[in-house]
């Protein structure tokens, strides 16, 4: 695909909400802690930072930054986006996939979305034909500048009947920055989408993202999102079950030390009756981390027979680590089953001594415990090769972040 | 039948018939002059005979409150409430100090009687002295009639034990040091706009004063009415155990039938020091409205105790059926070591009632505990969320939190929600959380139905079985009155 055929994509997007998305930002700004969906992480702090447009980047330096920061895209089909343009020269295809103009709908009462269309700048457009399996396509999103510097991409990936996808959307960067991704995804019948989220910017970005899925009849939504970086994040996921059978499944796992900020927030809408949401979100923290989770499931009076989990769990590693949880159900149909669970807690010393009394030094009985933990989350990631990547990632994490 | 479709027919039929205590009673009232200003407040404070530092504090709660604006988060929606379009002081005309109930206002014993509250041996009420010789635990009763307490017993047996138990009117002017103390210790006049309304315009309300080492030798009771058109009731309750001494306080409503949506705006605060125990149970049956939602009572109310002691405990037990919205929170702020916080609710609603209810725990201490029970069930089209915040600050080290919520829904056209909040800043502290959504199980019924029980008893059974880790909690006298709310309460829905 030439460079002349992907840029001209630009222009095929469809900006019609851009005004509107404008009045809204400049009549609300961003949210602060009296906005109940952001009480656990106001925004109102980021206004006074100027966030200049990110300078382009060379092919060349794009590829070593590449090499650099997600050296797993390396082999996979892959469309790759470096400060807010695509590199075409990075990007590639398996045959069956088009690319399109993307266009991800503006959601008015979800300030990241409005941010994002304000802004917009053409992403991902990723269209898979009914009955096409397209396997596995890296989206990679690399954002770098020594001032700092703003990205707001909207993606939009669309399966058409029975299509199958998985999606390994990876962010990262360097310097001080904002990425503000948003993205669109339609699951017609029977369709599958592994969508599977890496976040490792840099320690001084922000990154605020949102995932607006709609899912149809037998479809599936299956993600998880592993969030290790940026020292302010956000992941928000809005799933509409619109079909009856339709499954959605929103897991995550958030690892923070520092005096990083990381956000989880979900909003499960069971809009068709027999629909399956499944959710399993773990947060380690440590150090003077702060972990928030907001995981809504609603359940409309339609909707009988949902049948709806959600387990969140937070492991505190210091006396400083913060965690804010709020898992909600909103239920009008009678016939359901749903429930919700969530616990916070330190390392039990009880274990811990288990493990100290075989042998096992101090600081390797922690982290065993602590991958244990995870474990619950990870292991529901059925891709091998994304897995794989998951578990690396976590290890050098770790690794780099275990002095205590 | 499916029970479904029974249900849904059944409780289609449900009419307003179900409030058996529905009615009126015709007594003289005095009035302060309609609508809130300083004059009312004023006109208030000069009526109940107030010292000055009273009514500096209303006018202080009430400046608070003109600056405040009504929240509007909650998931109950109502019509706008015109504030100056109402009475703040309704006051039966009396003699002076009816102390026997011959000098009451025989209309007035005709209310309790039709209240069928249990009030229990109408002697007790009569006879003051006499009826205490029974081998039950007697029950002292500090009646409230619309905005003003008319018969207090047993009073001796509480001063010989030195516990004072008084309307509070009399408290501010009898023991004005504790109450300046105490008042708005746990629930500061600007705490929240009702709250503020309330400090503002309170007229009556109970006082409790349990003095160290005593355990209350019997279960302090108040039944609260609504009575006037047009009156909104506030209602301003404050306990105060010191240390070591203990005190079980029951507290049960009913209201007369009417139109308008009535406001009631209560405050109650609670103060637990060293080892002290304080155990508040809650019936709340007032009107619910009717079944197109038309009426019913608007119940607003602050509720909150703190455990400002080491060991202290704290134990809210709710079982709320009645008005046409019930949002409250009874809270605890457990600020002393190894304090303890309980919080059990039942609460249903049927109809077009609507409730937000739950509670907070606040963590302040070390080794501090709390658990929470909350059993919601909802039927016709009605709404119910429970609301309830865990915070652990960093100081409460080695605190522990257990939450469990179950909903129950009998109908497709009613919602139960969730809305836990979860704050823990302090890596020792245990939080554990669940919540289960269901409905009735069809295996349970037919278990119990192919034993001859009909439809409206098994589920009568089961949701009584669906509750009985808060009703247990209850009082004796109100764990029997309770049960027989629950059914009153979903009765037609099912069967």
């Amino acid at each position: 695909m030439s460079g002349a055929e992907i840029s001209a994509l630009g222009s095929f997007m469809a900006r019609a909400h851009e005004g509107q998305a404008r009045t809204l930002l400049e009549q609300q700004g961003l949210p602060g802690r009296r906005l109940e969906a952001w009480r656990y992480t106001p925004l109102r702090a980021l206004e006074t930072t100027g966030f200049a447009a990110p300078a382009p980047v060379a092919p060349d330096e794009a590829r070593a930054l590449l090499a650099r920061l997600a050296p797993e895209a390396d082999a996979s089909h892959r469309v790759v986006f470096v400060n807010g343009a695509l590199v075409p020269e990075l990007t590639s295809l398996p045959e069956g996939v088009r690319l399109v103009a993307a266009d991800a709908p503006l959601v008015a009462d979800r300030p990241i979305s409005v941010l994002n269309t304000a802004l917009a700048q053409p992403g991902l457009g990723l269209h898979v034909s009914a009955g096409a399996d397209a396997g596995q396509i890296a989206l990679v999103a690399l954002v770098t500048g020594d001032a700092p510097v703003s990205t707001h991409l909207a993606h939009q990936v669309t399966l058409e009947a029975d299509a199958r996808l998985t999606l390994l959307d990876i962010q990262s960067g360097e310097g001080p920055y904002l990425a503000n991704p948003v993205l669109g995804v339609r699951v017609a019948e029977g369709a599958r989408l592994t969508h599977l989220r890496v976040q490792q910017d840099s320690q001084d970005a922000v990154n605020l993202a949102f995932v607006n899925a709609d899912v149809s009849s037998r479809g599936l939504y299956d993600s998880f999102t592993l969030t290790l970086g940026a020292r302010l994040s956000r992941h928000e996921v809005l799933a509409h079950l619109g079909g009856s059978n339709a499954a959605v499944h929103v897991n995550a796992a958030q690892l923070l030390a520092g005096n990083r900020h990381a956000d989880l927030t979900s909003v499960i809408r069971h809009a068709a009756p027999d629909c399956i949401s499944r959710q399993t979100v773990k947060n380690v923290i440590m150090e003077g981390g702060h972990g928030v989770f907001q995981g809504k499931i609603h359940v409309d009076r339609i909707a009988q027979k949902t049948d709806g989990y959600q387990m969140n769990q937070a492991l505190l590693l210091s006396e400083r680590a913060q965690i804010d949880s709020k898992p909600e159900l909103e239920i009008y149909a009678d016939d359901v089953k749903c429930s919700h669970g969530a616990t916070v807690g330190a390392l039990d010393d009880e274990q811990l001594f288990y493990l100290r009394a075989r042998g096992i030094p101090h600081d390797e009985a922690r982290a065993m415990l602590v991958r244990a933990f995870l474990l619950d989350a990870l292991s529901l990631v059925q891709d091998e090769t994304a897995s794989a990547l998951l578990d690396r990632r976590v290890e050098t994490w770790w690794q780099k972040r275990d002095p205590e | 039948m499916p029970a479904v479709t029974e249900t849904r027919e059944a409780v289609e039929t449900l009419g307003q018939s179900t409030y058996k205590w529905g009615f009126e009673t015709d007594i003289e009232m005095e009035f302060a002059p309609k609508g809130l200003s300083e004059e009312t407040i004023r006109f208030i404070s000069a009526r109940k005979q107030e010292p000055d530092w009273m009514l500096d504090w209303r006018l202080q709660a009430f400046r608070a409150w003109q600056a405040m604006e009504e929240p509007s988060w909650q998931k109950p929606h109502y019509p706008a409430i015109d504030y100056q379009d109402a009475f703040y002081f309704a006051e039966p005309k009396k003699k002076p100090g009816p102390k026997s109930l011959e000098e009451v206002d025989p209309e007035l014993l005709r209310t309790y009687e039709k209240l069928g509250i249990p009030l229990h041996e109408q002697a007790l009420l009569a006879g003051v002295e006499g009826a205490e010789t029974g081998d039950r635990l007697p029950v002292a009763v500090d009646a409230v009639f619309d905005s003003v307490s008319v018969v207090t017993t047993f009073r001796k047996t509480l001063e010989e034990a030195g516990v004072i138990f008084c309307p509070i009117s009399d408290a501010i002017r009898e023991h004005p040091e504790l109450v300046k103390r105490h008042l708005g210790s746990v629930v500061p006049v600007s705490d929240n706009f009702f709250a503020a309304l309330n400090s503002a315009v309170f007229t009556d309300g109970s006082f409790v004063y349990v003095p160290e080492g005593v355990s209350c030798p019997m279960e302090l009771s108040t039944y609260f009415r609504i009575n006037a058109r047009n009156t909104g009731q506030f209602e301003r309750t404050l306990i105060i155990c010191e240390d070591r001494a203990t005190v079980s306080y029951l507290e049960g409503c009913t209201a007369p039938m009417r139109d308008e949506n009535q406001l009631h705006a209560a405050v109650v605060e609670l103060v637990a020091m060293n080892d002290a125990r304080i155990k508040y149970s809650t019936v709340q049956n007032w009107y619910p409205g009717d079944e197109n939602g038309q009426g019913g009572i608007y119940n607003f109310v602050t509720k909150r105790g703190a455990c400002r002691g080491r060991n202290a405990k704290i134990s809210w037990t709710q079982v709320e059926t009645g008005s046409a919205i019930t949002w409250k929170y009874p809270s605890c702020i457990l600020a002393g070591e190894g304090s303890v916080g309980e919080f059990y609710s039942v609460a249903v609603t049927n109809n077009r009632q609507q409730a937000d209810t739950g509670t907070k725990m606040i963590h302040l201490a070390p080794n501090t505990r709390s658990t929470i029970i909350a059993k919601t069930i909802s039927a016709g089209r009605s709404d119910s969320t429970y609301r309830g915040l865990v915070r652990m600050t960093p100081k409460a080290s080695g605190a522990r939190n257990f939450t469990q919520c179950d909903s129950l829904l009998i109908g497709d056209q009613c919602g139960a929600h969730t809305v836990p909040y979860i704050e823990n800043r302090n890596m020792t502290a245990r939080v554990e959380h669940e919540a289960t959504t269901s409905k009735i199980s069809e295996d349970q019924l037919f278990y119990c139905r192919s034993r001859g029980l009909s439809e409206e008893d098994a589920v009568g059974l089961i949701v009584n079985g669906f509750c009985k880790d808060v009703l247990k909690e209850l009082p004796m006298e109100f764990a029997v009155e309770a049960q027989k709310l629950l059914q009153l309460s979903l009765e037609g829905s099912v069967g």
